[in-house]
């Protein structure tokens, strides 16, 4: 290869690079999916015992369904709070670590284009709470945070694409075994969160320690 | 020679010569890929010093390339950069002399 070609080609390199960087944010951490999935199989952990408890007439909440009703709304408010903050932190050292700021034009339509998916499908399971819909719960906030995900794709790594056509599936599914939502639940936000971020540890990470 | 086998023969000539500096080739890159893009963004994706970046910055707004917009934010200036039509097209331009180089090549 002449010496010519070889500057072309590294000159479309530079201006790929540039291009993806600039409007991708890409300091997403594996390890910020692992620990939003833990949040979420320890968050349903806790939900079932709830659950188990009321329809037993053992636990805190036996014989007041408006009481566990409150208490799954909290756990799942912490589990969400817990989820986002672990997943912020290790994305932030990730940033501090590559020299990226984690506050660029790219991180901003990351935000405004899933949060957008989210608080309108936020807003509509309130909703279906308060008319006592609960088998459309855990499908809705599945298919709600997938729409999410594969909308917000096009501005971080591309696999958070993979990870939303995997929650749209497990939430269509779940539709079908409705009393067993939150299976698919601690499924979709447990499970496949973890195997997203094991996996994407191990293809960028995995060499840069 | 018509325009066309001339432009086979010796793609060179259409490499737009402003391109040549990397640190313009890289102002363009981001410029064409986003709505608008701010001096100290601009700053951290190439990695150059601030007198270096708006030596390059000036001579592509001479060319019309690039256009400047001033303004604020709370007290701190805030210099945003967005890329014109012509420069979108000289961008073009560009790239597709650099591809047709490599083709003719390989």
């Amino acid at each position: 290869m002449s010496a010519t070609t070889q500057s072309n080609l590294e000159t479309i390199k530079d201006i790929k690079k540039i291009m993806e960087r600039s409007s991708r944010f890409i300091s997403l951490s594996g390890w910020s999916g692992v620990a939003a999935g833990l949040c979420a199989l320890l968050g349903s952990w806790v939900a079932f015992n709830r659950i188990t408890g009321y329809l037993e007439g053992t636990g805190s909440s036996a014989g007041c369904a408006v009481c566990l009703e409150n208490e799954l709304i909290a756990i799942a408010a912490v589990v969400f709070i817990a989820a986002l903050a672990s997943a912020f932190s290790f994305t932030y050292i990730r940033s501090k670590k590559d020299g990226a700021a984690i506050w660029g034009s790219a991180a901003r339509r990351l935000l405004w284009n899933t949060l957008l998916p989210m608080i309108v499908g936020g807003i509509l399971i309130l909703k279906m709470i308060d008319l006592k819909y609960y088998d459309l719960v855990a499908p809705a906030t599945l298919i709600f945070y997938g729409l999410a995900l594969v909308n917000g794709s096009k501005y971080t790594m591309g696999e958070v694409r993979y990870l939303g056509y995997a929650q749209l599936i497990t939430g269509l599914l779940s539709l079908f075994i409705a009393s067993r939502g939150l299976y698919a639940w601690a499924f979709g936000f447990g499970v496949l969160h973890i195997i997203y971020g094991a996996a994407m540890w191990w293809k960028y990470e995995r060499n840069d320690q | 020679m018509n325009n066309a086998t001339n432009q086979m023969k010796n793609p060179i000539q259409h490499l737009n010569k402003i391109f040549d500096s990397r640190i313009r080739l890289g102002i363009m890159s981001a410029l064409a890929v986003n709505d608008e893009v701010n001096f100290n963004e601009l700053k951290e994706l190439i990695d150059v010093t601030d007198g270096n970046l708006a030596s390059h910055l000036k001579t592509l707004e001479d060319n019309a390339y690039v256009k400047v917009e001033k303004g604020f934010i709370g007290r701190k200036t805030n210099t945003t950069y967005k890329i014109t039509k012509a420069g979108e097209k000289a961008f073009r331009n560009h790239l597709d002399a650099l591809e047709k180089m490599i083709r003719s090549i390989g």
